[in-house]
């Protein structure tokens, strides 16, 4: 479920091995473990990269973060689902939301949904690649901008990489699953777009870097190619709290960001939902940045456009 | 893959334009508000339909170019010049 194997981030000019030094010391500085890595470390670590003399794209270092791995992000929405219907929560599937009710001033009194509606006296969003289609049906914006963002996997083989590795400066990024497959990031389709499937233009790319550093991947044959829908926002990170529409909350924003820290992001929005005042956690995370200019330099902190 | 419409060069691939955003947005004056200035420089349609938007043919022959793109089915509805307003084909016909 969670495998803490090593996450790898690779150099291929000084540029790239001055940046590496940079996130690594920007992550000690938060009191984060990431290690540089020399050529030598790299290629002991992972021997199906191309390290030969002839490398299209020379590997010159890396740096490590040990605990960073993978984790099974089915298993953790689907865990989530149980334990809350287990505590009584009802989750109704295969039932769109049409439109909001409103009340008095303007404030959210339900939903509307195809099958009826829903009063209730706080409704919160969280629908990621459609918030505005949702935030529209509610009467306001948001700055977020939909992509599609693809992955694919491979048939499996033996084991033959047990880090996660990414290369930014290729576009490759990837980890070898339990079950043996080769399962690879794509890079943004850089055009809005809420088709749930992946441009092939992207696809080519991706496969190009991924074997330019893995030459010995080039029989894999792809099994599976999948494009979800991701919410971009200009900083990088999510929007969580109030909208415009009083008694209307929202957790959207989170881009290409993965899942791993939607446990705080749900966390924080059952505490609006349940108190109505922003967790303190939260507080950075508010639309009106996009008012006050008070963006959250996130690329600068993470160096990945998210 | 997609392929666009440029209007000098005809259909190409995909990868030969860059996207340069929704298009039609005119800066506000300098005394504007934050929240008009917050409007102009971040909140966007973002539409599950059709979108106006402006694309470069980058690696043709340059010409920026506004088209009206269905943001579900890639469907191009209409191509027109980057100064000109949308025309009649551009409507949303079904979200």
């Amino acid at each position: 479920m969670l495998s803490q194997r090593g996450h790898v981030m690779l150099a291929h000019s000084r540029h790239d091995l001055e940046s590496l030094t940079r996130w690594a010391n920007a992550m000690h500085m938060h009191g984060i473990e990431a290690e540089l890595l020399t050529r030598e470390q790299v290629g002991e670590l992972i021997p199906a990269l191309d390290m030969s003399a002839a490398a299209r794209y020379p590997v010159l270092g890396g740096f490590m973060q040990r605990r960073g791995g993978t984790a099974r992000h089915d298993a953790v929405a689907w865990g989530y689902a149980r334990a809350a219907d287990a505590l009584g929560v009802d989750i109704i599937q295969g039932c769109e939301v049409t439109g909001f009710l409103k009340g008095p001033g303007g404030r959210v009194t339900g939903v509307q949904t195809q099958h009826g509606q829903i009063a209730a006296g706080r409704v919160g969003i969280a629908a990621a690649g459609h918030s505005s289609v949702l935030a529209s049906l509610a009467g306001f914006r948001l700055p977020v901008t939909s992509y599609a963002l693809q992955a694919m996997v491979t048939e499996p083989l033996k084991p033959r990489l047990d880090k996660v590795v990414i290369s930014p400066a290729t576009g490759a990024y990837v980890s070898q699953s339990d079950k043996g497959e080769m399962v690879i990031g794509g890079s943004l389709d850089l055009f809005a777009s809420y088709a749930q499937r992946g441009s092939f233009a992207v696809l080519q790319s991706v496969v190009a870097a991924t074997l330019a550093i893995f030459p010995s991947f080039s029989r894999l044959r792809l099994m599976r190619q999948w494009s979800g829908i991701v919410d971009v926002v200009h900083d990088s990170s999510p929007i969580i709290g109030p909208t415009p529409v009083p008694e209307l909350y929202i957790n959207c924003g989170w881009g290409t960001g993965g899942f791993k820290a939607i446990p705080a992001g749900g966390w924080t929005l059952a505490h609006v939902l349940a108190t109505g005042r922003n967790h303190e956690l939260a507080e950075p995370f508010q639309l009106e940045r996009f008012t006050t200019g008070r963006l959250i330099d996130e690329a600068a902190a993470s160096g990945i456009a998210h | 893959m997609m392929q666009l419409p440029c209007p000098w060069c005809g259909l190409r691939d995909e990868n030969e334009f860059v996207c340069g955003g929704t298009t039609h947005i005119s800066r506000p004056e300098l005394a504007a508000s934050d929240a008009a200035w917050g409007e102009y420089l971040f909140f966007r349609d973002n539409p599950r339909g059709v979108h106006l938007e402006r694309w470069r043919h980058a690696y043709g022959c340059g010409v920026w170019f506004n088209i009206a793109r269905h943001t579900l089915t890639h469907e191009v509805l209409a191509v027109y010049a980057i100064t000109e307003p949308p025309p009649a084909a551009a409507q949303d016909r079904t979200s």
